[in-house]
This record gives C-alpha cells, sequence and structure tokens, in this order.
C-alpha cells in the first residue's frame, strides 16, 4: 500500500525533522539576563548594514550598538549630547567652526587605529553620489558639502580636516549652534575604511564588508551573527574606548513584524523588550502592569496629508473645515488609549519652541467653513477616500475619522487599503485624496518636522506650495541666534498650519514591554536605546508579572 | 514509461520558462520598486540603485541577462537587502518550510485519512457525524485563529512550546499541528466522499462476495479508487505546503520560504520574487508529475500518454 | 443484472418519467439531516439580507466612547429610546449583530459567485481535459500548472492598480484561483471513465463529445465534485478578508465574516464576543452547507440507493 508506506515515510522524516528541528542557541529572558544579553524586537530587518546607506529607524538602534559618532546623545536628556569619539569639543565664536578632540585610545573592533583622518574620509564618502546615501544631505552642512556632492569642488576642499590624528576640525556652511545634537545622528558617524577598501569597491552597494565575518565598527558591541529573517546579535567590542562601562556582553535584535507575536514572545519570557504593544492590549498592559508597560511621548506626529491638487480638497476652507472636524481626544481615549497627545499643529513639544496651536475640536468653525465653501452640510461634496496601509492602528483611526467627518459634516468619505508599497507609491505620485501618515523625529529640533513641507521637497506630496514659507526656512537656516531661529521656525509652522497642506491629529507615544530585569531603559523623547549604559540585572526583581515571565 | 518521462519532462521546461517569462515582466508593471521607502529618497540616490542592479536597462535586455544567469544557476542578489543572495536566502529557508510542511502533511494525512475512511464506512452514524463535525471545525477555523489558540494552551499556559522562534527542537510541532489539521480537515472530507464513491462499485461488491474480508475489502480494494480525488487535491497543495505557508511563518515567527515570499512581494524585491517563484513552479512540475503517476497505479484504466 | 450496474444516465431509458434529478430530489427530501440543514442555511441568508432592516442600529456609524463592550449593552438610539447590542459592539462602538449581518451578504454572495465560478470552469476544464487526454490533456493540464505557479498577490496588486477596486474583480480574481483544484479532481475521474463500458457504448451510438461530456460523464463525478464545492466556499470567504487587505474586496466601513474574523482574532483575549459571534455565523453556515452537500451527494449517487 504506497500511501501507508508513504505514511511510514512521513513519520521518518517527522522523526528526523524533530531531531534537527533547531536553528540556533536557545535563550530565554532569564538566561538572557543571567548571561547578560539583551533580546530585543527590533520590529524589521534591516536593509542595509552599511552605515551610511541606512535611513530607517531599524538599522539605526542597531548601528547605535556598532558604531559610535563624536558625540552622543545624552543618555538622560534630549537637548544634551555626552561624549562619543570625541572626549572633548570646542567652537569658535559664530558656532560656525568646530574642533573634536578624539578619546585618546580610540581603536576599530578588529584593534587597527582609530584616527581623525577615519571621520574625514567617511564624510567624502558620504558626499559622493556614487555611494548613494540617502542621508548624503544631513553632510550639506559642511563647507564645501554640497558642491562636493555635485562634483564642483576637490574633495580636499570639503569642511573636514584632520588637524593630527586625534583632532577633527570641521568647518561649517554657518553658524549652527545646535551642532552636537546635529552629530548625533548616523550620517555623521564614521566607517572604517580599511575594511571597506579590502573588500571591494569603495560605493559599490554588493561591497561584501558588511558580512558577519567581516564588519567591523567603533561602537560597544561588534556583530557576531546574523541570521536573515531570525535574528541578528552582537557581542561586546574589546577595543571600544569605554568598554569597561559597557555592561551588557550582547543584543540581540529580532525582526518581528507583528506586534501580537512580540506581545506573546514577551509573556512567553522570551524577550526583554518588544517594539510596541498591540492596540487591543494596551489598556490591560497600563492598568495592570504599569511596572513592566514602558509609555512615553517619542518626538513623532501623526496626520493626514491632503493632496491640495484635488477638487474641493484644493479649498483652504475645505481642509481647515476638515481639520476642526476631528475629535482628537475622542480618538486618542478610545481607540488608541496609549496617552498620545492630541496635535493642534504639526510640530510635537520640544524646550524652547513655541508650537503652533492653530486646531481643537469645533464643530461650528468647522461647519461654518463648509458652508462657505460652498458645501453647507456637506451637500455636493464631492466623495473622496481616505489612503492607508494595512496596519490594525490606521485602520481603525481610518474608520473613526470616517464616520466623523460623516456624522459631523455629512460629507461621504471612504476609506482604500493598499499594500505598502502602492501606498507609498500612491503619495509620491500625488493618486491619493487624503492619507494618513506619520513622520519621527530625525534629530532634535522642531526644523525635522517642518523642513518637508518645502516647496518640491521629497517629503511634501501634497502639491502645496508658498513662497513665504520656502523663505522663512531658508532665512532659519542661516540664522545664529538659536531662539531667533526658533522663532522663524514657529512663524514657518503657522503658514503651514493656516494653509493646512496637513491635518494634524495627535503626538505619539511608544509603549514597549520591558521585563522587570532590564535596567536604565531610556524613557527619552527620541526613542534610542543606549546600548553601553543598559543593564540586565540577575535575578529579575520581583514584578506584577511574575507568574508569567518567571516560570520557564 | 519512459517516453512519458521524457514528453513531461519537456513540457515541464516548457512551464517553468512561461512562469518565468509571465513573472518576469508582471512584476514590473505592479506599481512601487525595490527601493521605496516611507522617506523620500532623492532622485541621484535611486538612480545609484537602479543602475547597480541594472534595472535602466531596456525590459528586454533584463530579460535575457537574468535567464542568462538563471541557466548559469546564479540566482542573483536581493535587491531590497544589501548583500544578500537569493540563493542563500533559499537555501536557509527552504529546509525550515520543508521540516514544517512535510511534518503538517504527516499530521494531515495520519488524521485525515483514518477518519475519512471511518466515515465512509461507518456512513451515518456517530462515527461518520463525529469526525465529520470535528474536520469541519478544522475546516472553519481558519489559521491565523487556530494558530493563537493552540499557542495560548501549549505554549501560554501550559509551557510546552515557545509561542514562535526557530530555537528548539521542538520548534516545528506547533505550526505543524496548526496547518495539519486544516489539511487533516479537507483530506478527511474527501477521502470520505471518494470512498462513498467507491465502496458501491461492481468490483468492492465483487471482491465482498468473494468472501474476501471486510477490512481488506476496504483498506485494499477500495482505498485505491477513494483516494483519487486526494491525490488530484494533494499534488498542488503538496508543492504550497513545501514552499511555506506564509501565515503560518508570521505567526510562528520562522524564518521560512512563505515569509520571503511575501516581503519579496511587498518589497518588490523583483529578483527574490522570480527566485521563489521559479523554485514553486519547480516543485510543482515534479510534484504534479508524480501524482500523475499515482494516480495511473491507481486507476489502471488511466493510461500515461 | 441488478440496477445498479446501468449508468447514471441510462437510468431514464428504463426508468421514464423520473430523471436523475427527479430522483435525487426524492432521497434528498428523505435526508432529514440535510433538509433541516437546508432550512437553517434559508434563515441564515434571510437573517444577513433582512436583518438590517430591522435593527435599530446602523453598522456603520460609531460611538466611540463605547469601544468594544460585551453581548447586552444598552446604548441610547436618536429618538431617546433604548436598544440593546445584543452581540456587543466592535471596537469602534459599532452593533456586532449588524455588522456580522451585513458582512454575511458580502461573503455569503462570494461564497456563492466565487465557488459557482470556480465549479463552472473547473468541472467543463477537468473533464474535457481528462475525456480528451494525449496532447490536449496535455496542453491543458500545462497550462493549469503554469497559473497554479504563478504569484497570485502580483496579479491581485495588479488588478487593483489597473481596475482599482471592485466587487466583480473581487470574484474574478478569486474564482481564476479556485478552479484550479477542482479541474484536477475532475480530470483525475474522468481519465478512468472516459474508457469505461457505457462511455464506449454512448460513442458508438455516435454521440458528439459535447453530450457524452455533460449528460453521461460529468454526473458521475459529482460526487467529489460536490465535496470539493463544499470546501471550497470557506477557502474563498477567508480568501476574500485577504485579499481586502491588498485593496480589493471589501473596504472600511463595510465588512465581511472573514474581515470581521481577522478584527477578532486581534481581539480575541480583551473582547472574545468579536470573535466567537462572526466565527459562529460564519461555522453554522459551513455546517449546514456541508450536511447539505453531503446529502446531495448521497441523492445523486445512483449506485448506493439503498443503504
Amino acid at each position: 500500500m504506497p500511501p501507508l508506506r508513504l505514511l511510514f515515510l512521513l513519520c521518518s522524516v517527522l522523526a528526523t525533522a524533530g531531531l534537527t528541528g533547531c536553528g540556533a542557541d536557545p535563550i530565554n529572558a532569564r538566561e538572557g539576563a543571567r548571561e547578560k544579553i539583551f533580546l530585543i524586537n527590533n520590529k524589521a530587518e534591516p536593509r542595509f548594514l552599511d552605515l551610511q546607506r541606512c535611513n530607517s529607524v531599524t538599522e539605526h538602534h542597531i548601528m547605535l550598538s556598532l558604531y559610535q559618532g563624536l558625540v552622543s546623545e545624552d543618555r538622560n536628556s534630549d537637548k544634551d549630547v555626552e561624549p562619543g569619539m570625541a572626549e572633548k569639543w570646542e567652537a569658535n565664536a559664530d558656532k560656525s567652526v568646530w574642533t573634536f578632540h578624539l578619546q585618546k585610545n580610540a581603536k576599530w573592533s578588529d584593534g587597527a587605529p582609530f584616527t581623525a583622518q577615519d571621520f574625514v574620509w567617511s564624510y567624502r564618502r558620504m558626499l559622493r553620489k556614487e555611494l548613494g546615501a540617502q542621508y548624503a544631505e544631513m553632510l550639506y552642512l559642511l563647507k564645501n558639502g554640497l558642491p562636493l556632492y555635485e562634483g564642483k569642488v576637490k574633495e580636499e576642499e570639503l569642511g573636514a580636516r584632520a588637524i593630527d590624528d586625534a583632532t577633527l576640525e570641521l568647518t561649517l556652511v554657518g553658524p549652527t549652534p545646535h551642532f552636537p545634537l546635529i552629530a548625533c545622528h548616523t550620517s555623521w558617524w564614521p566607517v572604517p575604511r580599511h575594511v571597506i577598501e579590502k573588500y571591494g569597491g569603495i560605493y559599490d552597494v554588493m561591497n561584501p564588508w558588511t558580512d558577519e565575518d567581516k564588519l567591523v565598527g567603533n561602537g560597544p558591541f561588534k556583530l557576531k551573527r546574523y541570521l536573515f529573517r531570525q535574528y541578528l546579535q552582537v557581542e561586546r567590542n574589546p577595543h571600544y574606548w569605554d568598554a569597561a562601562n559597557v555592561k551588557l556582553d550582547g543584543v540581540r535584535f529580532y525582526s518581528i513584524d507583528d506586534d501580537a507575536v512580540e506581545e506573546r514572545l514577551f509573556r512567553r519570557g522570551q524577550l526583554h523588550a518588544t517594539y510596541s504593544t498591540p492596540l487591543s492590549r494596551i489598556p490591560d498592559y497600563l492598568k495592570n502592569h504599569p511596572d513592566i508597560v514602558s509609555n512615553y511621548t517619542n518626538c513623532a506626529s501623526w496626520y493626514f496629508r491632503v493632496n491640495t491638487t484635488r477638487p474641493a480638497l484644493s479649498d483652504v476652507r475645505v481642509r481647515r473645515a476638515l481639520a476642526f472636524a476631528l475629535d482628537r481626544k475622542s480618538i486618542i481615549d478610545n481607540v488608541l488609549r496609549a496617552r498620545q497627545q492630541p496635535a493642534a499643529g504639526m510640530v510635537p513639544p520640544m524646550e524652547g519652541y513655541t508650537q503652533v496651536k492653530e486646531f481643537s475640536f469645533d464643530l461650528p468653525q468647522a461647519k461654518r467653513l463648509l458652508a462657505e465653501a460652498g458645501f453647507p452640510a456637506g451637500n455636493g461634496f464631492p466623495k473622496f477616500n481616505i489612503l492607508i496601509s494595512k496596519n490594525e492602528a490606521s485602520r481603525q483611526i481610518a474608520e473613526a475619522v470616517q464616520a466623523m467627518w460623516r456624522q459631523n459634516l455629512g460629507i461621504s468619505v471612504g476609506v482604500t487599503q493598499q499594500d505598502f508599497s502602492v501606498y507609498l507609491t500612491s503619495q509620491q505620485k500625488l493618486d491619493y485624496d487624503i492619507c494618513w501618515a506619520g513622520w519621527n523625529a530625525d534629530y532634535f529640533d522642531p526644523a525635522t518636522f517642518i523642513d518637508m513641507w518645502m516647496t518640491d521637497g521629497g517629503n511634501n506630496e501634497t502639491g502645496w506650495s508658498n513662497k513665504d514659507f520656502d523663505q522663512l526656512l531658508a532665512d532659519a537656516k542661516q540664522c545664529a541666534d538659536a531662539q531667533e531661529r526658533l522663532g522663524i521656525l514657529t512663524k514657518a509652522e503657522g503658514i503651514l498650519m493656516r494653509d493646512t497642506p496637513v491635518l494634524p491629529l495627535y503626538f505619539g507615544t511608544r509603549t514597549r514591554l520591558i521585563h522587570p530585569a532590564v535596567k536604565h531603559w531610556p524613557q527619552r523623547l527620541l526613542d534610542n536605546p543606549v546600548w553601553y549604559h543598559l543593564d540586565l540585572v540577575y535575578p529579575p526583581p520581583a514584578s506584577s508579572m511574575d507568574a508569567e515571565l518567571n516560570r520557564n | 514509461m519512459l517516453r512519458f518521462t521524457l514528453n513531461r519532462l519537456t513540457q515541464s521546461i516548457v512551464v517553468i520558462l512561461v512562469v518565468f517569462s509571465i513573472t518576469f515582466f508582471m512584476i514590473r508593471l505592479a506599481p512601487g520598486d525595490p527601493f521605496a521607502s516611507p522617506k523620500a529618497m532623492p532622485p541621484d540616490v535611486r538612480k545609484v540603485l537602479v543602475e547597480r542592479y541594472g534595472l535602466d536597462k531596456p525590459l528586454a535586455v533584463q530579460y535575457f541577462t537574468t535567464m542568462g544567469s538563471y541557466l548559469k544557476g546564479d540566482l542573483l542578489p536581493s535587491m531590497s537587502y544589501q548583500g544578500m543572495w537569493n540563493s542563500k536566502i533559499i537555501k536557509d529557508a527552504f529546509p525550515i518550510s520543508l521540516i514544517i510542511g512535510l511534518s503538517a502533511l504527516g499530521v494531515a494525512l495520519g488524521l485525515g485519512l483514518p477518519a475519512g475512511i471511518i466515515a465512509a464506512v461507518r456512513k451515518n452514524t456517530w462515527l461518520d457525524y463525529g469526525p465529520m463535525s470535528l474536520a469541519l471545525i478544522g475546516i472553519c477555523l481558519p489559521t491565523f485563529v487556530m494558530g493563537p489558540i493552540l499557542i495560548a494552551i501549549f505554549g501560554l499556559k501550559w509551557r510546552l512550546f515557545n509561542v514562535a522562534g526557530w530555537f528548539e527542537k521542538t520548534d516545528w510541532v506547533l505550526p505543524a499541528v496548526t496547518m495539519g489539521l486544516i489539511y487533516a480537515a479537507y483530506i478527511a472530507r474527501m477521502t470520505r466522499g471518494g470512498m462513498l464513491e467507491v465502496l458501491n462499485q461492481d468490483y468492492i461488491r465483487t471482491a465482498r462476495a468473494k468472501g474476501v474480508p471486510g477490512w481488506r475489502v476496504v483498506l485494499v480494494h477500495a482505498l485505491r479508487g477513494g483516494l483519487l480525488p486526494v491525490v488530484a487535491f494533494l499534488g498542488p497543495a503538496l508543492a504550497g505546503i513545501a514552499t511555506g505557508s506564509f501565515i503560518i511563518e508570521k505567526i510562528f515567527n520562522l524564518p521560512g520560504l512563505g515569509q520571503h515570499f511575501v516581503a519579496s512581494v511587498f518589497n518588490r524585491d523583483y529578483s527574490l520574487i522570480l527566485a521563489t517563484v521559479v523554485l514553486y513552479a519547480v516543485l510543482l512540475v515534479v510534484v504534479n508529475f508524480l501524482t500523475d503517476l499515482l494516480v495511473a497505479w491507481i486507476n489502471p484504466k488511466v493510461r500515461l500518454s | 443484472m441488478s440496477t445498479a450496474v446501468i449508468p447514471a444516465t441510462l437510468a431514464p431509458v428504463i426508468r421514464p418519467g423520473r430523471s436523475l434529478w427527479q430522483d435525487a430530489w426524492a432521497r434528498l427530501r428523505k435526508n432529514h439531516l440535510a433538509v433541516a440543514c437546508g432550512l437553517v442555511l434559508i434563515a441564515v441568508v434571510l437573517i444577513c439580507f433582512i436583518g438590517p432592516r430591522l435593527s435599530p442600529w446602523n453598522p456603520e456609524v460609531t460611538n466611540l466612547a463605547l469601544k468594544a463592550s460585551p453581548p447586552g449593552t444598552m446604548e441610547t438610539l436618536a429618538d431617546g429610546s433604548m436598544a440593546k447590542h445584543w452581540f456587543g459592539t466592535d471596537t469602534l462602538g459599532r452593533d456586532l449583530l449588524t455588522r456580522i449581518m451585513r458582512g454575511g451578504q458580502v461573503s455569503l454572495m462570494v461564497g456563492l459567485v466565487a465557488t459557482s465560478v470556480a465549479l463552472l470552469i473547473g468541472v467543463a476544464y477537468g473533464a474535457t481535459a481528462g475525456y480528451l487526454g494525449g496532447r490536449t490533456d496535455a496542453v491543458m493540464m500545462r497550462f493549469v500548472d503554469v497559473l497554479y505557479a504563478l504569484p497570485f498577490m502580483i496579479f491581485v496588486i495588479l488588478l487593483t492598480t489597473m481596475f482599482g477596486k471592485s466587487m466583480l474583480l473581487m470574484y474574478m480574481a478569486i474564482g481564476a484561483v479556485e478552479w484550479l483544484t477542482m479541474s484536477r479532481i475532475v480530470r483525475a475521474q474522468v481519465q478512468g471513465l472516459a474508457r469505461q463500458e457505457f462511455v464506449e457504448a454512448a460513442r458508438s451510438l455516435g454521440l458528439s463529445t459535447a453530450v457524452i461530456l455533460f449528460r453521461h460523464i460529468i454526473p458521475n463525478v459529482l460526487g467529489p465534485v460536490i465535496v470539493y464545492a463544499t470546501l471550497t466556499v470557506p477557502a474563498v470567504m477567508l480568501l476574500e478578508a485577504a485579499l481586502s487587505f491588498l485593496g480589493l474586496g471589501v473596504q472600511p466601513p463595510d465588512s465581511s465574516w472573514g474581515t470581521l474574523i481577522d478584527d477578532g482574532a486581534t481581539n480575541m483575549e480583551t473582547s472574545p464576543w468579536l470573535l466567537i459571534y462572526p466565527a459562529a455565523f460564519f461555522s453554522i453556515t459551513l455546517f449546514c452547507l456541508n450536511f447539505v452537500g453531503d446529502g446531495l451527494r448521497d441523492a445523486l449517487d445512483v449506485r448506493g440507493g439503498k443503504d
């Protein structure tokens, strides 16, 4: 009987599968705490391990363990920096020339000497079109940065100079009082010239220098193992300048995209930190496990883009009516429930910056504006669609807003879901009516939320353009006085909000589940783990989830 | 038999070639490209990547160079993940999907066949209604419900298994059972149907009349014909089972082929899509060839042509 | 010679006045389980199509403050009277029962239309290939292989971007994949039948291929076809949910059983009723459909008249 024989065959395959069915070392949160290996979900797979090509939060969090810039974000505060590869630094009077003094014992993770020339070489590499670095524009701040990128000047003319092996001088295009904060961004970090040149072309995407056995960095950790779609693990870098003060022996980054899956892993004691928390479980965690859940604002703005080239939506009164008809508080309290803040403007709260508070939930105002635009009680308003990508929270928000506009303004709204790639393409091609989107701060400065709306800015994607707004942004870039500069940015945001190509909804929070064994998890606005400072305690202290987390 | 095999081989090569060609052009029609990211990419940056992967050349040129590489056995690098080669991705992921898939098939056949046979033999008794109702529950509970339920019981409550991941020797059990239960339900119902079709045929009556023992009639004579629909169903299903189920791999966070395929479609990772589709096509023609042989063996009236 | 050896389609010749279908109908009526299930099915259809009109709730109107409330929650209507949410509300405070009924309209339609499409194409195609055999069969089945191997997701993405979203497209997309397995099953059955005596007889009578196929061969393979068709229904209903997330199929605020079950699965631990009720409707429908299918199969099985 072949079917039966087939069955036996399968059973034997099953048995073999049972013996070989494992891919990697098993480890759970308790063991991890004992061995000082931090287990974190990092949400997605890194697309690039070449530091200078990185463009996502996922990659950024991995890079924070493998590399270090001149200065690092302060472990406790958002508006300060602490020494990184530079032990001290100073600027000239107008803050346009900065001098950094490198750590005495700076080395690459393979033991090779680390010098100021490494920074200079890295900046020159980053500013070459052949490399194709998405964040190259960050380095336009260097004198001759943009001309070098455009091939108009020689490499030597770039405003980055090694005075000696331990001293780096950066000449900027203008006065930049907040430069140290900007220099925390990955685009200002160094890459290992000696390794890149050894394995292939300097600018070649296919250069294998980022392979598991080749990658060299200067951060607190070095790459140990990379199993695609399983995890990426880093281990202690003994050559790190401050290795003695690094507490962890390793970090394992998982790439789990589904928040239900990571939450189950956490509950089973297989993770130290999740990336997020499923929408439906947030209230329960906030209420019953406040010691486990880590909920903090994270400097992100969530909003609807409006395609200002569409009929009806091209009328600013219509756009303002839509913005006034959003009951932000109700959506936060009833749908999102993670203590987000209602957004009256585009820029989240940042110290020293005066936010524009343009919109509140104001139905009479919304109805009046809609009537003025020629659509009293929504009569004759053309049907339009809200574009979202497939995501639980997006869908709930879109459906809630859809109902609000229909029930409050009497206009008919549809919701269109698209797969992420199509969703991005539709926005770029202005092939949408209204689109749900969010923006995370690249660095701690309001400009990161305002620059993007410049005329023809790559991330504008609304068809909106305003000359005064563009002029204010240009002014801000030339302004030496920090306070005055922030004032200009507030003015620019005011114009943006008055024209309303974007309907702000809320300022985001992060809601992560953190294992009780974890010490020093940062709760800053920029959600970047400070890997050299984090610690794990063994045995884990008591918590409200011991019944689940301490059983194995 | 040899002629049949040779014929099928030629046909199969044509099938794979057609699948390769259609897929190659179809993915280029879809909006988006492998380099899309939420933060707009400056045109210069895009240009570097587009040129590096040869996407700036005429489509026909790309088609023939890609085919040339495939003929040399080079599946090209992934376009969305720097430094990842498709052949390595598949080499790492395929065994995992295969282990899960074959175990699932074992579960499916082990539960489905006996249930279906008993139900057919004891038609309209509780031995029929019982297993068939269970099978129906299996069909009504989609994997994305069944998986989390099994995890909640065996992973979170009883702590017998990990809830996700591919680390320990037992990590294949829950995914295989989840996947297997659904197929078991299908197989049980189709076996029952096929068996009923056969049990009343003359040759079965003849066998019974000749005094062949009841169980022998059922297992030796009837099962042969009764399995026809199951075999026809399992052929293509097998290729799907072996290349991994996206939902199962997602729920259990397994680094299998299913996840790679779906991710590659969402990323518009042209080269990885092509590699996985071609692999699937190869498996499919092989499995279909085998099932055709099996059908001919089961049913002597079918001649291989 | 017992009647059992007379092929189904020759029965009318011997017992004039009662066709295969009349025979089957008579037998089906005697199968109490099948009849009861049939009645339940009709009830489900009526509930889904008439229910929303009788319900005091609009399935699209949200009440965010209510969130996901358990079954039995009361809410004040616009006219001031109180009404009950029998099955509770979903995460946006919409009445679940009304949403299930509305979703049922979509799912039942998808189940019916897509399965019929798959059934028609699959049976005709598979029977033709199996009957003709030889080179025609080879070409036809290799074509099926090609369709199997092509990535369905990309096909769907292409459909949505080229033609926008529409229910018709969704039926087409689902029908286009689901007939493949059906055709393989039918072909495997027909291959054997094609060389049986009654087919030879029909051929020697000079009947055309089409007549032989549709009158003499297909009725003999209806058993497995019905079984597989009843298995196709849940598959297409769930496939519809998957397509909805790619932008084809129902779009919010509309729902279908598939999308409701998917929602329910995400809220399983906090609001189990969101999973239980839609899943119950889905399961009851499929249970009944299967028992009706089994009854139909038995009724059409001319060989196994009395057991």
